[in-house]
């Protein structure tokens, strides 16, 4: 099996989404250090793009101001090289706006992440009407492509969306931006079940993950777990709170 | 359904928003077909805003230019001063027929939000317009009229603080409230279905251009002109002629301070094909795909992109699209001030200036058309900023 499905075999994992690069390089390497030594199995490195339009106020700052920077995808593959040689068996997806991957080259992308060891792309602005352009070269290079369902996403599209791919689904809770929310929406129990019922794929929950209470609640249901804002929020007081962070959230999927 | 021009457009957007877009795409669709949606949408053009606008004769410019008989279709007569009026009315109506109560728009001179908050008025519907800082800055006449309107408008603070971020931040709001919310997109851009719906509805240029040439002058023009910012006036004064070979579509572009100097909004002349806002289209951007700001005196054209239809008719050279610098501009503002008595918006004079440029190459028998797409009230502190600075008598 592959990694990302050797995971989600053994436990409901936890999934750290961070900006790469933010809030500095340094910074950046230690705090996902610090993320997989306290309990994240996969994490999520955000290429920083100028214009983070499907992203809430936390990681479209983090985005904007490491983008400003000049830090670029080059960079963000040098962090998942140097993760890869450090952590043999965490999962590493790359998540992306288009505009990086398609300037990098689909094809030459593909192929740098299959030889660094990275699982997966995770398209932000990629829906199902456009994603063969992209699906394509993840498929020759042997990378996930994960796809996303949101609350609004109806049954018969869900079927066709999770139709052929491989890795996880990631199901988006909560219609609107990414960032913490307090708790999650009423029927996010039901809709996840659905999502489920409708894929032999594991299903990780997303947005909205702000504490230990809504990780828990959210495992109730998913596959596994993921923080986003809520650990790029941690890690701009400092590593260790990154750290700590991880750790709560750890500590409630067990 | 294509949502594609060759290889622009399309629907690049994040999940959540797909369902949004299918029921936009549905209900057109619907009300194209509903002769009562039709009727509507005419007597409100007539009657409310104001059509058809007319198409004048330039004389005093074209005796100044030496050649081409220059006409003017004048859509800053329209009700709001500006063409984007065409376009607000249509998808007022098409939220009214969705059920949505409240409508959202991203804005750059203010022209677009302001024929939002216009028809929001009209319907009885709630309105909020998001505006980049800098913009509500330089067009602040605009952000009062949409005060007046009723509307809220939300002052946009991060990036360059211009249009292409105040359409992040409508597309984010929209991101987390379509069910109850219509997005009323001002330009011929975003996804599909937007650049089809804004062209359609701002086809009544093209059409009323072409039939009124023809009454005038027993012909079609050589050559029509309009302002590219993203394109939304081009593209409906395009519409009325993309069947007819023999007539020049030419768009022009804010050449800033000029191309070579990096600071200009020029998509198509200056980028590279992009993904953003939701479509596969020119942008102004660096080596790694990230988005440049954007340099322009008029905040309509501030845009780092261009609709997708434009970059297809400039790849398949149907359309050719040129570079007017700032400084062109203003010169061209004056002119038709001291010349004919109409104060243009500062984008659409890019467009005189490019027919400036072309008429004496036609000659007398020459035929130009000028898409004036507005008024240039709302310009004035920035005509004279910009003369101050650059040691010009007001």
């Amino acid at each position: 099996m592959d990694r990302i499905s050797d995971i989600f075999a053994s436990k409901k994992p936890l999934v750290v989404f961070t900006t790469a690069g933010y809030p500095d390089p340094a910074r950046s390497e230690e705090g996902i250090v610090a993320a997989i030594e306290n309990g994240a199995d996969i994490i999520e490195l955000g290429v920083p793009f100028s214009d983070p339009m499907a992203d809430g106020p936390v990681i479209a700052a983090a985005s904007q101001q490491t983008a400003e920077r000049g830090y670029n995808i080059n960079d963000v593959l040098a962090l998942a090289g140097r993760i890869r040689a450090k952590f043999p068996r965490v999962g590493i997806i790359l998540f992306s706006y288009m505009n990086p991957m398609l300037h990098f080259g689909y094809e030459a992308l593909c192929a740098e992440l299959t030889r660094i060891g990275v699982d997966g792309i995770l398209p932000v602005d990629l829906p199902l009407e456009e994603r063969a352009e992209l699906l394509g070269p993840c498929r020759e290079h042997g990378l996930h492509m994960i796809p996303l369902v949101s609350p609004l996403t109806p049954p018969e599209r869900i079927r066709e969306i999770v139709d052929g791919m491989t890795g996880f689904v990631y199901y988006i809770n909560v219609a609107g931006v990414t960032g913490a929310r307090r708790g999650l929406p009423a029927d996010y129990p039901r809709l996840m079940e659905q999502v489920k019922s409708l894929t032999s794929l594991p299903v990780a929950s997303g947005f909205g993950i702000a504490d230990a209470e809504t990780a828990k609640q959210a495992a109730a249901h998913a596959d596994g777990v993921i923080s986003g804002s809520g650990f790029v929020k941690a890690l701009a007081s400092g590593v260790k709170e990154a750290g700590d962070f991880v750790r709560t959230l750890a500590d409630a999927l067990r | 359904m294509n949502t594609h021009y060759g290889i622009y457009g399309g629907q690049y957007v994040a999940e959540t928003l797909t369902g949004a877009l299918r029921e936009l795409e549905k209900a057109y669709f619907d009300a194209k077909q509903d002769p009562a949606f039709q009727a509507e949408l005419d007597d409100l053009l007539r009657n409310y805003v104001g059509r058809e606008s007319p198409l004048y004769f330039a004389k005093r410019l074209t005796e100044h230019c030496g050649g081409a008989r220059i006409y003017l279709k004048r859509e800053d007569l329209n009700h709001t001063g500006a063409h984007k009026i065409n376009n607000t009315i249509g998808q007022a109506l098409l939220a009214r027929r969705m059920g949505k109560k409240r409508l959202i728009a991203e804005t750059g001179a203010g022209m677009h939000g302001v024929a939002t908050a216009t028809v929001a008025a009209l319907f009885g519907m709630e309105c909020e317009v998001f505006m980049g800082e800098v913009d509500v800055a330089r067009q602040a006449p605009n952000v009062d009229r949409m005060h007046a309107l009723g509307a809220k408008v939300r002052s946009i603070k991060e990036g360059s603080r211009t249009l292409k971020d105040a359409m992040n931040a409508a597309l984010r709001e929209w991101t987390a409230t379509s069910r109850e919310t219509f997005y009323l997109i001002g330009t011929a851009a975003g996804p599909y279905p937007y650049p089809m719906i804004v062209k359609d509805f701002q086809s009544v240029i093209g059409k009323e251009t072409r039939r009124q040439c023809l009454d005038r002058c027993g012909r079609l023009p050589d050559e029509v002109v309009a302002c590219v910012g993203g394109g939304s006036n081009a593209i409906g004064m395009f519409a009325g002629f993309l069947d007819d070979p023999g007539v020049r579509l030419v768009g022009a572009e804010a050449g800033g301070l000029g191309i070579e100097s990096g600071k200009h909004a020029a998509s198509i002349n200056g980028g590279r094909v992009g993904i953003l806002h939701g479509m596969k289209a020119y942008f102004l951007q660096d080596a790694n795909g990230q988005m440049l700001d954007t340099h322009s005196v008029s905040a309509g054209l501030d845009y780092s992109g261009v609709g997708p239809e434009h970059c297809y008719l400039a790849d398949t050279k149907r359309a050719a699209y040129t570079v007017v610098t700032d400084e062109e501009a203003v010169a061209a503002f004056d002119l038709l001030c001291r010349l004919e008595g109409i104060i243009p918006a500062l984008e659409s004079s890019h467009a005189v200036a490019q027919a400036v440029k072309d008429a004496p190459a036609l000659g007398p028998d020459g035929i130009i058309v000028v898409n004036l797409s507005g008024r240039g009230d709302k310009d004035m502190d920035n005509i004279k900023t910009y003369k101050v600075n650059h040691g010009q008598d007001l």
